[in-house]
């Protein structure tokens, strides 16, 4: 169960939209499954069916939680014009171990925000709870 | 030789100084191709990897390539 603050919730689909039609692409952190800050990420692929993050960007945020006292809970990124699942290559590149990996889709009508775990090869999906 | 690994201390026995390769494999870093390695605020390019030393008293941060893409989907996948 992955647990995240409607504003954040929001926030990752205004990241998507405001990054579409490139795959948006960010950190969320906090403690014990729950959410409670998020990290927009540049996509250095600039593209819309790729996403990497820039290793300096990461590090900085990496420390910064750790300042914070917060792990880091979760890897999103967006699908602009596909749908909110794991493609072959986010399996084979979910290489962070214990964290979630969070995708928003806009293929939609509405924007789709599912949460997944994977590790050697396997997905789990795993529920998101909104919370107020 | 006692370092800082991602913000803690970490010890490698035995060694005044290993390279950054040597390092992963002490740690026991799985995957470690995968790796991006800091060394006291700068990030290495992998190339560098066998021949940046580390040091007593050094600060290494490691963390995973994170991307992806959704250009392909598993077979079956709905």
């Amino acid at each position: 169960m992955l647990t995240i603050p409607r504003a954040i919730h929001d926030d990752l689909i205004a990241h998507a939209r405001a990054d579409f039609p490139i795959e948006a692409c960010g950190i969320l952190g906090g403690t014990d499954g729950a959410a409670s800050a998020i990290f927009r990420m540049a996509n250095t692929d600039r593209s819309n069916e790729h996403f990497m993050m820039d290793p300096k960007e990461q590090f900085a945020v990496v420390k910064e939680l750790r300042n914070r006292g917060l792990a880091m809970l979760a890897i999103y990124h967006s699908h602009p014009e596909s749908p909110a699942r794991p493609s072959e290559e986010d399996i084979r590149l979910a290489l962070t171990p214990g964290v979630s990996y969070v995708i928003v889709s806009l293929a939609g009508a509405e924007p789709d925000v599912k949460s997944f775990r994977i590790a050697g090869g396997v997905v789990e999906p795993e529920p998101i709870e909104i919370v107020e | 030789m006692n370092l800082t690994v991602n913000g803690k201390p970490s010890t490698v026995d035995g060694k005044e100084s290993v390279n950054v390769t040597e390092l992963l494999v002490e740690l026991k870093v799985p995957q470690a191709e995968y790796v991006t390695v800091e060394l006291n605020g700068e990030v290495l390019e992998r190339e560098a990897f066998d021949a940046t030393v580390v040091r007593e008293g050094d600060a290494v941060e490691f963390l995973y390539f994170m991307g992806g893409g959704n250009s392909t989907f598993p077979k079956g996948a709905k």
